[in-house]
């Protein structure tokens, strides 16, 4: 059999939870330079419906943290990004992309305002990415300090049970809206927690020290509800979520309105611009984009897979490439196929029939609104910026 | 010839006389994890050793299956085309693939019984 030795680029780190993957009998592969649990003994169906109805626990540590400090941040900030920062509030969280001069992203992250005196952002970055993006941040800010948190982990507890499992450590967290972020004392130790994911459900991730991540996690793993869960089921309930990954939906060859990331652009900064790409990126949202980012339901059992071109279904014997699919895989939720890719605006309209090859033979695909499952985030009131 | 006999590559076949059951061993299911999908060859189709004969899709990945002998595929299993689980269950049992007529009986001798395919899979 073909492809049964998972073999990319050897891994050159460790994560601090990387013992206890291993007690907990992960399958380890190499991801972005960490050797990381892709699935545990559950295996990645069980593991995504266990977070689809209870709640999963994520080791996201190889995720880049750092704290960029110093007066103006936010609005230094806007200059590598199409972002509201400088309305955010403080202990609010927004999703934001580094963008290219030619509006191509970078990386997609997290950037939460953080409480205090001092004007600070915390920010949350793709591990593939992150040493490009501290590189650039520092480059093209030199006005302001980053502070790289080396010496901090990451968890991600998400699904429906999450907030009754993590209230049990950190008092309070039940408080928090989507995007909420809070500083809790655990122990004498800081830990910040946001209410965000990358799964569609309700869930929390959570920045704390690497010395006690372990011990938080086995603490959180005694509840009944909550199970480790891998980069595999990661994959699929994202996918499901109808959520970009970067590398694969997005990445410096995609601008973020033709990724359906528009939401993610700052209203003042659509007319005042001031990022890099604005050009490209207002001409985007005055004109439409040449194509769009759109879920796709493959007809059949079969899974079609990231690179598979995109053709149109006019019953010619070879159809026009009209985009490709940068996602695809089974969804364990539905039972079936789903995928995500670009195709051209004009056929992006939901129930548009499109086909690809796979081994020789047509697949019919579906244009389909995404996300596939509706998302469950908690909103505890009107969400202020 | 009777028997299984496996490749190093995690298929089997299961010979009696002239006809062989062909899978994937435990070690590949465990390996591949959750199968979702199989894409079996139709019936009456000449294959040879070495040749790609399925494929199997699991929530991973793809992955193609050779053939570990050559033959005629005379039926293929269709509890695995609706129900491709049985193949992480009972891979060596109910989850075969395909039953062929073999055209060379001598390939076995180019296979590993079940000692010499355990060994290998313990130096993995």
């Amino acid at each position: 059999m073909s492809n049964l030795a998972v073999s990319e680029t050897p891994p050159v780190a460790r994560v601090p939870l990387d013992a206890l993957h291993r007690r907990l009998g992960a399958r380890m592969v190499p991801f972005a330079g960490y050797d990381m649990p892709l699935h545990y003994p559950a295996g990645i169906v069980a593991e995504h419906l266990h977070t689809r109805t209870k709640a999963g626990l994520f080791d996201v540590s190889h995720m880049g943290q750092a704290i960029l400090a110093g007066a103006g941040a936010a609005r230094l900030l806007e200059t590598l990004t199409p972002a509201d920062l400088n309305e955010l509030a403080p202990e609010r969280t927004r999703y934001t992309q580094l963008l290219d001069d030619s509006g191509g992203i970078l990386d997609d992250l997290m950037a939460t305002r953080l409480p205090g005196r001092d004007e600070r952002l915390f920010l949350v970055v793709n591990a593939a990415t992150k040493r490009q993006d501290f590189a650039l941040i520092a480059r093209k800010l030199p006005q302001l300090a980053l502070h790289i948190q080396q010496t901090r982990a990451m968890l991600a507890l998400q699904g429906p049970r999450a907030v009754d499992a993590l209230k049990l450590l950190l008092p309070g967290v039940e408080e928090l809206s989507f995007m909420d972020w809070r500083a809790f004392d655990y122990e004498g130790a800081g830990v910040y927690v946001t209410r965000s994911g990358y799964t569609g459900e309700d869930g929390f991730e959570i920045s704390l020290p690497a010395t006690i991540a372990e011990g938080f996690a086995l603490r959180l793993l005694d509840h009944p509800d909550v199970a480790p869960v891998g980069l595999g089921a990661r994959d699929s309930l994202r996918l499901e979520a109808g959520l970009s990954l970067y590398g694969h939906d997005i990445d410096a060859t995609t601008d973020p309105v033709e990724a359906g990331l528009t939401f993610s652009i700052g209203k003042r900064r659509r007319n005042d611009g001031g990022f890099p790409g604005f050009a490209r990126i207002r001409a985007a949202l005055d004109h439409g984009p040449a194509r769009l980012r759109v879920g796709l339901a493959p007809q059949g059992k079969a899974p079609v897979r990231d690179g598979a071109l995109i053709l149109t279904d006019d019953g010619r014997q070879v159809g026009r490439q009209v985009g490709q699919v940068t996602s695809g895989g089974f969804s364990p939720s539905l039972a079936r196929p789903i995928a995500m890719g670009y195709v051209e605006r004009a056929l992006a309209q939901p129930g548009t029939s499109l086909r690809t090859e796979l081994r020789g033979k047509a697949v019919e695909l579906i244009v389909t609104k995404l996300p596939f499952l509706p998302h469950r985030y908690v909103h505890l009131r009107k969400d202020r910026t | 010839m009777t028997g299984t006999h496996f490749t190093k590559d995690h298929e089997y076949v299961r010979v009696d006389g002239n006809a062989g059951v062909v899978g994937v061993t435990d070690y590949a299911q465990s390996q591949l994890g959750d199968i979702v999908f199989i894409e079996l060859p139709p019936v009456g189709k000449i294959i040879s050793k070495g040749e790609p004969l399925a494929t199997i899709e699991s929530v991973k990945a793809a992955s193609e299956v050779f053939s570990p002998v050559s033959g005629e595929v005379v039926e293929v299993n269709d509890v695995i085309d609706e129900s491709p689980a049985v193949v992480n269950e009972d891979p060596l049992g109910a989850g075969w693939f395909v039953k062929l007529r073999l055209s060379d009986p001598d390939e076995l001798a180019g296979l590993l019984d079940e000692a010499g395919y355990e060994t290998h899979v313990q130096n993995l």
